[in-house]
């Protein structure tokens, strides 16, 4: 079993000087980021979260993504025994390209974002063909 | 010119940055709380007497190839996820989600109405409701005073 595949334990999130006003844990994503010639593609593991569960923030080129979780309603039943933590998900980027900001989709499936950010016109690289003389 | 740098700098900011680094430490160590398993998928288990919820994050799987099966008191999750297709022209920043296949085990610590297990797969979260077996259950038993 490729176990070093699946990384097991999540990695929590650490304060920078600003604190949460909720006292929850916040986890940091798994994320893979792709690129091509017109967007970049990422896909965070965010087990939990629901679609209308997510804030995804770009300001300048800091984008932040932030997946809300509901604690697991258990009535009557008690945690007897756990080896993964319950909480959000936060996780912020600098993006080196510029972004088309109106072109950004988002959708959550089975508990993956998906984030396709267009790159803007201006950024797309254009191949010059030198002429000889 | 060095020595005036260093008087310089801010006796207060650099306490705060110590105390984050130490809160930061005290973060790491807590970790440890967590009973660390190398086995994938992580599992958290909710019990009660009427039985027991287990729940297990398995993001970016089909709930169709999840496959669970159950063996007297011991229950089996398999599945497998798929690794993203790299287009033509595409590279990668950062690969950081895990693929391939798994398979984990858990024995249950009494056994189960194996025709009413249920289980759902919720926002990439699999959760397996386990009822105990009527002939398992716990009975009250009544005293009669004479």
């Amino acid at each position: 079993m490729p176990t070093e595949l699946m990384e097991t334990n999540k990695v929590e999130a650490v304060q920078n000087g600003t604190e949460q006003t909720r006292t929850n844990k916040v986890f940091i994503p798994r994320t893979d980021i792709y690129e091509s010639k017109d967007h970049l593609l990422l896909m965070a593991d965010m087990p939990g979260v629901k679609q209308d569960a997510v804030d995804i923030t770009l300001e300048h080129n800091i984008l932040t993504i932030y997946g809300r979780v509901e604690p697991p309603k258990v009535e009557e039943f008690g945690l007897t025994y756990a080896e993964y933590g319950i909480g959000d998900y936060r996780r912020v980027f600098t993006l080196s390209n510029e972004i088309d900001r109106d072109g950004i989709q988002a959708s959550v499936k089975n508990g993956v974002l998906k984030l396709v950010l267009p790159k803007s016109k201006n950024a797309i690289p254009r191949k010059i063909t030198v002429q000889t003389a | 010119m060095l020595l005036q740098r260093i008087a310089d700098t801010d006796l207060f900011s650099s306490l705060r940055d110590m105390q984050r680094l130490q809160q930061q430490l005290s973060r790491l160590m807590s970790v440890e709380k967590w009973p660390s398993t190398q086995e994938f998928p992580p599992i958290n288990v909710w019990t009660s007497e009427n039985g027991a919820i287990a729940r297990t994050e398995i993001p970016g799987i089909d709930p169709n190839d999840i496959e669970i099966s159950l063996v007297n008191d011991s229950l089996t999750i398999k599945g497998s996820r798929n690794p993203e297709i790299v287009q033509e022209g595409q590279t990668y920043h950062r690969q950081e989600r895990g693929h391939g296949q798994f398979t984990r085990s858990l024995q249950l610590p009494f056994r189960v109405e194996a025709d009413e297990v249920q289980a759902h797969f919720i926002n990439g979260v699999l959760e397996i409701t386990l009822p105990r077996a009527k002939a398992d259950q716990p009975r009250k038993i009544g005293v009669i005073s004479e």
